[in-house]
């Protein structure tokens, strides 16, 4: 399959490429040229900037994006540390019941929390979290995914090398830091991108537990600066799209590679 | 050393004590994460169940009302709606994603002039926000002025209004949800056709095998893993993506555009009707689990305990 390719292929291939650019290119183009034109392509169309500055002032968008970054960094985190332990203690302890513990946390896999909006309301409700950042990242801050991965990982490690770190009088904690954490580095950095890009666009849940400015991720806001009641500009709605997509886009362009290798890395498990 | 360990009563003491102090450090080790589990995935599971045999009176005490949410559920021609059109959106977006998925995968692995632009092209849209492609999508398919009417006005054609009607409103959805989901499967395809042996392409077209053949006879059939690992995949992705409807129909016209998820939504925070949400839950979890157990019970003991 790596020979030459058919001409007819090459041209099917760049046309689906440039239908599957054509959407974003046009987001890019109505966010960037006066209203006028959102519809109307020509090339003597003015550049501009105000769509993006009439969306910044119009609603809070700094605030927005602060508390997207503080959550998906809390999430993150909580995933790193809590997942870390859980796959270590799944890799390298014999224990009673571990295969039973092991199948409940697959569970997740299949039922995860975006399907338990009802009830998991009411917990953080419970815990009087509503509105809050952490009741967002909460129900995500113990990943299946990241065990699961991470397990696979752990188990891979040489015991000869634990065996060594051992000799020296380290205890369990001192090595899993300085020989299994080191050593799943690649596996840290496709989870986190997996995981900082799913709750960078996670919609549904903040949607719910969220009411006020101070806590609502981008996404939230930007569906309610887009809703049709509010009569805003439909360039100014583009342009507050690419502003949402922005920081991912500009990510997944400078590391390609890595976001490739990371969503076939944890896809593959 | 072991041999005498074993047969000393002291040590064999000593190992047991061991085996005692490995297990409590495993527990430790996964507290935190098996708390928040609990307390996020196998608690709201049962209380799920235990809600949907119970409806909440106005001055919030809890009556068991048994079977009758389910009963009601059945009655209820939105609930019936939802699932079929569960049901279409998965057999709308999942076989054409996944053929286009491939297809794209073949390309992107080829030595083809401009490859990393094309697979940059299929991918992007993975990495956006659904929100935001449910955005750039609407003004699609806004009547007259969208992007959509103003090509058919090229060809002479009226405008419609796409999301409005309920003969068109599925398939726009479908059409935008295979844009955002064929460049997340085709990494899958990429990653198998990257294991396989150049080999088998060479003793093929040694023995002048067709490419088409080649595809069509080995390539593809070794290819089936991945084709269930993403169909599985695609299935379960189907029953949770509902962002789009939020902004762009709100399930609607007349619910013809509703899923099950999305209705859940609904009932629980527009109608305020938990005990029935927790009914539909239930249904939308059997539905999940169903899909684990094949997965599970068929595909996956091969692929997780190599």
């Amino acid at each position: 399959m790596r020979g030459r390719t058919h001409p007819v292929e090459a041209v099917a291939a760049w046309l689906l490429a440039l239908i599957w650019l054509a959407p974003l290119a046009y987001a890019f183009w109505s966010a960037l040229h006066p209203a006028a034109y959102a519809t109307s392509f020509s090339l003597s169309a003015p550049w501009t900037l105000e769509n993006f500055t009439r969306a910044w002032k119009q609603a809070p968008f700094a605030r927005y994006y602060l508390n997207t970054v503080v959550l998906v960094t809390l999430v993150l985190v909580g995933q790193l540390i809590l997942s870390t332990l859980a796959a270590y203690a799944f890799a390298r302890f014999r224990f009673k019941g571990s295969g039973m513990a092991f199948a409940l946390v697959l569970l997740q896999l299949m039922i995860m929390p975006d399907v338990l909006i009802v009830e998991n309301y009411r917990a953080i409700a419970k815990l009087g979290l509503l509105d809050t950042i952490p009741a967002i990242a909460l129900p995500y801050m113990a990943s299946a995914f990241g065990i699961f991965l991470l397990r696979q990982t752990f188990k891979s490690v040489p015991q000869e090398l634990v065996e060594a770190a051992r000799v020296e009088g380290a205890g369990p904690l001192v090595i899993l830091w300085r020989v299994y954490v080191p050593l799943a580095r690649p596996t840290y950095v496709a989870f986190g991108l997996v995981s900082v890009s799913y709750h960078w666009n996670n919609f549904l849940w903040p949607l719910i537990v969220t009411n006020s400015v101070e806590a609502r991720p981008l996404t939230v806001g930007l569906a309610v600066f887009g809703a049709p009641e509010t009569g805003v500009d439909w360039s100014v709605i583009t342009a507050a799209t690419v502003m949402t997509m922005a920081p991912l886009l500009i990510a997944f362009l400078l590391f390609q590679r890595q976001f490739v290798q990371s969503f076939m890395r944890a896809g593959i498990r | 050393m072991t041999d005498f360990a074993a047969s000393s009563p002291i040590s064999e003491r000593r190992a047991r004590s061991q085996a005692w102090w490995n297990a409590v450090n495993a527990w430790l080790l996964l507290l935190p994460a098996a708390v928040l589990l609990v307390a996020f995935t196998h608690w709201p599971i049962l209380a799920t169940i235990r809600h949907s045999l119970f409806i909440t009176k106005r001055n919030g005490t809890e009556v068991f009302v048994g079977a009758d949410s389910y009963r009601a559920m059945a009655a209820d021609p939105i609930f019936w709606k939802a699932l079929v059109n569960n049901f279409w959106f998965a057999l709308g977006t999942i076989p054409t994603s996944i053929a286009l998925a491939l297809i794209m995968a073949v390309w992107v692995n080829r030595n083809m002039r401009g490859r990393g632009f094309l697979r940059l092209a299929y991918f992007t849209p993975t990495v956006l926000p659904m929100i935001a492609v449910a955005n750039i999508w609407l003004f699609f398919y806004t009547p007259d002025y969208g992007a959509l009417d103003q090509l058919r006005g090229l060809f002479g054609l009226g405008g419609r209004n796409w999301l409005g009607d309920p003969s068109t409103v599925m398939g726009c959805l479908i059409v935008m949800v295979i844009w955002k989901e064929a460049g997340f499967f085709m990494i899958f395809y990429l990653a198998a056709l990257q294991q396989l042996s150049p080999d088998l392409d060479e003793a093929a077209s040694i023995e002048g095998a067709s490419r088409w053949y080649t595809f069509r006879r080995i390539t593809f059939p070794l290819l089936m893993p991945t084709t269930l690992f993403v169909a599985i995949n695609a299935v379960i992705n189907s029953f949770k993506l509902v962002d789009h409807l939020v902004i762009m129909t709100k399930g609607g016209p007349n619910n013809a555009s509703t899923l099950l998820l999305y209705y859940i939504y609904e009932v629980a925070f527009t109608f305020q009707d938990s005990s029935y949400a927790a009914t539909l839950t239930v249904v939308l979890l059997m539905l999940l689990s169903a899909i684990a157990l094949i997965k599970f019970g068929y595909l996956d003991r091969r692929i997780h305990y190599q």
